[in-house]
């Protein structure tokens, strides 16, 4: 028998923890059906359908899409759709990149010995201690600076000339992601044993079919998971964005910090319950994935 | 098959880098030659260049110096999946994402064979290994002794020249390892697959190999058959590690050609008519070496040479055998009696106090190069 398990100081610390953790999503996603406009009080539920919006001062009365009226709202807005797109397009580029280059140097780490091999893991890591506002700002620094000497020197103009853009940040997303994915994947690294390999080439396999037929597929649950937490930071990463973004290359965070400048609409709301979801399922199938993989 | 040898390693040194950077001879100078056919056990406490030398006839290590030979054909430097070689791993190293079937045809896949041939072969290989209906389990889901089965088939598979194994029974219970090493000598004699197999259990050595060679500090102490390495150990070393033995520092007196007669000055006593080994000289400092089951206990006086009285210190009955210690002289002795007849009453032999007379059987008694 647990002695704590009735403890009451356990049962309010769960209840607290719970609450903090999801009141706000909860509340988020509520606020994302709000018949009120202005979104500042909560007006209940948009009761009704109806051919057209019906408005009564800022409260929506009925709607096309009833209860789900802010959500139709931000599907005919083009700057949220063209944001998404940026965003996936970053993540998913980010990730790949990050998780291969990430992956790699995970592997070198942990099966070799070479020169500066305390320093590379070292160095490797710093990025994730230092704030992100101070990569940020590195990040600018040099990308504006290296422009600058190439527009000028290579004479480029209009069109040509270098800046800021979708590149820009996908680059500083898989600098930045990197070194999560390698100590994700050197975590699950430590229980591999490189006998596994051994046995592979043994048996008549080749570097690279070992890699392929053992190796990888050894380590997959590990990428996997690397691969997730890069995802995911990229998906919702605002500081390193927001200084290293230009037109066109809006992304959701950054989008939807500028619609809080102006006004709070449910939309928003609506956006981040989507996003919730997208990011729920992601976990939640990863999840599923894995465990039948390690189950068989 | 080409030549006497499946495997020969000449003059083979391999050198680690130690952490602090100091060069470190784990192999240090080893020759030796495996025959065909043959179950040769390298036998070796942890540290003593055993599965180093292994591993570099497996080709996961490259010799720093020397050559080795597989078949007559030098490969140090071949990769490992370029040799006619397999190995059973101590921890099995079984694909954990694959099945048992999936695991015993990898090797016949890597070497291209057609999809009807490795299902032949390998329901072959599993059968030889008792293992036929397993072929769809994944290797968690098997027992210590079925894993290390599947290892031993997904080896095999290959036909190899050599079969490399490395402690590969060391995971197991006792019980289950016993059955395990008489299997693994069938399964050898059965195939006539050169088997080369590591271990640093002297009795697993003794019972399964043709040949054994003992290793200490990365260097070969001796190599020769079970009984040639009980019953004649080369030097203190092999004679300390494989059993158990008396020891007394010595002085070769007299040699004659199949005779010498060493003074052993703890017996105050000259030991006559021991068997001659080859390299010492007259006048050498020595070990004389007896083990404790080769001491006659007798009851009355004779004309024996070698006849010493003792006094007894202490006795252990340990079901098998009665261990006798005793005094002789300014030495130790212990005394190894095998209790043929029933003895209920334990104390009724030997009473501690006691005076014997004891024969050390010039035959049996051995004296040794100093190390």
């Amino acid at each position: 028998m647990n002695p704590f398990r009735r403890s009451p100081f356990v049962i309010a610390a769960t209840i607290l923890v719970y609450f903090f953790l999801y009141a706000p999503i909860v509340g988020l996603v509520l606020y994302s059906f709000n018949a009120s406009r202005t979104n500042v009080k909560f007006e209940g539920i948009i009761p009704a359908f109806s051919e057209r919006v019906v408005m009564d001062g800022s409260l929506v009365k009925s709607s096309p899409c009833g209860p789900f009226h802010w959500y139709c709202d931000l599907a005919k807005n083009d700057d949220v759709l063209e944001a998404a797109g940026n965003t996936l397009k970053i993540a998913i580029t980010a990730t790949i990149l990050s998780t291969i280059i990430g992956t790699m140097a995970a592997l070198a780490l942990q099966r070799y010995d070479f020169k500066l091999k305390l320093f590379s893991q070292v160095s490797l890591y710093i990025p994730i201690v230092i704030p992100e506002i101070v990569m940020g700002i590195g990040a600018l620094t040099l990308f504006s600076q290296l422009f600058q000497f190439l527009n000028s020197t290579l004479n480029l103009s209009g069109d040509a000339r270098l800046s800021l853009g979708i590149v820009t940040v996908t680059v500083s997303h898989i600098a930045f992601m990197i070194p999560f994915v390698t100590l994700v994947v050197q975590a699950r690294l430590q229980g591999f044993d490189k006998s596994f390999e051994e046995a592979a080439m043994d048996l008549g396999a080749d570097e690279w079919t070992t890699f392929r037929r053992v190796t990888f597929p050894m380590i997959l649950p590990g990428v996997l998971s690397g691969a997730l937490l890069a995802f995911t930071l990229s998906l919702d990463d605002f500081v390193i964005t927001f200084f290293t973004n230009g037109p066109g290359s809006t992304t959701l965070p950054i989008y939807v910090y500028g619609l809080l400048r102006r006004i709070i609409t449910p939309q928003v709301n609506a956006l981040s319950t989507i996003w919730i979801l997208v990011v729920f399922i992601a976990v939640l199938s990863l999840q599923l994935i894995q465990n039948r993989t390690e189950k068989a | 098959m080409a030549g006497e040898f499946a495997v020969e390693l000449r003059d083979v040194v391999k050198n680690f880098i130690t952490p602090e950077g100091s060069e470190l001879a784990a192999v240090d100078h080893v020759t030796m030659q495996i025959r065909n056919g043959e179950f040769f056990s390298m036998l070796g406490s942890s540290g003593c260049g055993k599965t180093t030398s292994l591993r570099m006839i497996a080709g996961f290590e490259w010799p720093t110096e020397g050559e080795i030979y597989i078949e007559g054909k030098a490969v140090g430097h071949t990769p490992p999946f370029q040799r006619k070689v397999n190995t059973v791993f101590q921890n099995y190293a079984l694909f954990q994402h694959m099945t048992v079937f999936e695991n015993v045809a990898f090797g016949l896949e890597m070497e291209g064979a057609a999809k009807e041939e490795i299902k032949k072969r390998v329901a072959k290989a599993l059968e030889m290994v008792q293992l036929t209906g397993m072929e769809r389990r994944r290797p968690r889901q098997l027992s210590g002794g079925q894993q290390q089965r599947v290892a031993v088939a997904r080896a095999l598979v290959k036909i190899p020249d050599v079969l490399l194994l490395d402690e590969p029974l060391g995971a197991l219970d006792l019980k289950l390892r016993k059955e395990m090493q008489l299997e693994l000598k069938a399964l050898q004699q059965q195939l006539g697959i050169t088997f080369v197999y590591v271990t640093h259990d002297q009795e697993e050595a003794l019972t399964m190999s043709d040949r054994i060679a003992v290793m200490s500090k990365g260097a070969v102490r001796q190599i020769g058959t079970p009984v040639e390495i009980y019953e004649r150990p080369s030097n203190r070393f092999v004679a300390d590690f494989i059993g158990e033995a008396n020891f007394f520092d010595g002085r070769i007196k007299s040699l004659a050609k199949d005779e010498a007669l060493v003074y052993v000055p703890a017996l105050n006593a000259d030991l006559t008519g021991l068997p001659v080994s080859d390299g010492l000289v007259n006048g050498e400092e020595v070990v004389v070496s007896i083990r404790p089951e080769k001491v006659r206990i007798t009851a009355e006086e004779t004309m024996n040479t070698n006849l010493f009285r003792g006094k007894v210190t202490n006795t252990v009955y340990i079901g098998t055998d009665t261990h006798v210690y005793l005094d002789v002289c300014n030495a130790k002795l212990k005394v190894y009696e095998q209790n043929r007849i029933s003895r209920l009453d334990p104390g009724s032999f030997y009473t501690v106090g006691q005076e014997v007379l004891l024969i050390l059987p010039p035959e049996n008694t051995l004296f040794l190069k100093k190390d």
